[in-house]
């Protein structure tokens, strides 16, 4: 740090702003792997099923494999809107 | 039993063969019996790097394909008579690596008495990729501190733990992170990812940290692997990361920026 380090403008920490996206993406990907290579399919269809009565955004599915046991479960969790009265 | 390392990272131009050039002459400079193999069947690159380029008479397919032995094949360096270089072939042809014929090549050298086999991975995540990885016991992610390098590193740690030899009866393959390229400067102006912040998005403690430094371009100008400039960090580094490889404790070196002058500091960078 120079004394007229002040005169210049800081720009926003960018490598805190790559860290941060890079914590999401990873996570992301990592859910979805290791699942059936049919599952973002799936996921997508499902969505367009949901969409024909609800609006709901397209991050609104999240679908998870998680082994039990001896057997795969497959977990489904869709966000609705807050607003009841929308479907 | 030869201890397999693969040398990889998804990512292009990251520095897996300066890598494995290093990590391996470093080996065999503690008296190990050492392979390494250039896996990028098409692009061969570890030969220059190694600077044997001219004495490359069969390659890695020539021997799966019976063409020629393993012994006629195998280069001596020229440095180190315990290490051996076995170069990329040339040809277009993307099937000419086949699983049997690696596991053939692997067996071989074992049977011979290696301690160490490197294997350089081509870039990607295609066929030679998943067959540089395939038999490996260990594995250097080569990572540079940007955000491709780190997702894509993230991307071949999910394949070494479930499309590798290992991963399917069940076992690890023992996982380390090689951070190159590293500016400590950068860092400390939040410009570049830390080593912690890596090593906490990726959920692994690193190996080594290569400093970037001008001597590695040298050394490869040069056909000498940088771990042998014992002058520069980069070197030094390199050596760290092979003696943890070992199982020695180092501390890390050259993560800091270095203290400036009097000048300097009052004007700045």
């Amino acid at each position: 740090m120079g004394i007229f380090d002040f005169l210049r403008q800081r720009q926003p920490n960018s490598a805190s702003v790559a860290k941060e996206r890079l914590r999401i993406i990873v996570a992301q990907e990592r859910s979805a792997r290791g699942g059936p290579d049919y599952l973002p399919m799936l996921r997508r269809e499902i969505l367009e099923v949901i969409r024909k009565y609800v609006h709901v955004d397209p991050d609104a599915v999240q679908i998870n494999v998680d082994k039990d046991g001896g057997h795969d479960v497959l977990e489904l969790t869709v966000s609705l809107p807050d607003d009841d009265a929308s479907a | 039993m030869a201890e397999k390392i693969v040398v990889t990272s998804g990512k292009g131009g990251v520095g897996k063969t300066t890598t494995s050039a290093s990590l391996a002459c470093g080996l065999a400079r503690q008296g190990k019996k050492v392979a390494v193999i250039d896996f990028d069947v098409g692009l061969r690159n570890l030969d220059l790097i190694m600077g044997c380029e001219r004495r490359v008479v069969y390659d890695f397919v020539n021997v799966i394909n019976g063409e020629c032995t393993l012994k006629q094949a195998l280069i001596r360096d020229k440095r180190f008579e315990n290490l051996h270089v076995l170069a990329a072939s040339q040809t277009r042809d993307k099937d000419a690596l086949t699983l049997e014929g690696v596991q053939k090549v692997l067996d071989e050298l074992d049977a011979d008495g290696f301690d160490f086999i490197v294997c350089d991975s081509p870039a990607g995540i295609e066929k030679g990729a998943y067959l540089a990885m395939y038999f490996a016991d260990q594995a250097v992610v080569v990572v540079n501190p940007e955000v491709s390098s780190v997702r894509d590193s993230d991307r071949i740690l999910g394949l070494l733990s479930s499309k590798t030899k290992r991963a399917e009866s069940g076992e690890r393959v023992k996982e380390h992170l090689l951070l190159t390229r590293y500016s400590p400067a950068r860092v400390a102006t939040g410009d570049m990812l830390s080593i912690a912040d890596v090593q906490e998005i990726l959920g692994l403690e690193v190996l080594g940290v290569i400093p970037e430094a001008q001597e590695v371009l040298q050394s490869s100008n040069a056909g000498v692997p940088v771990i042998l400039d014992e002058q520069s960090a980069a070197g030094q580094a390199y050596g760290d990361a092979v003696a943890r490889l070992l199982g020695e404790e180092r501390p890390m070196r050259f993560t800091q920026v270095e203290k400036k002058g009097l000048l300097s500091k009052l004007f700045g960078s």
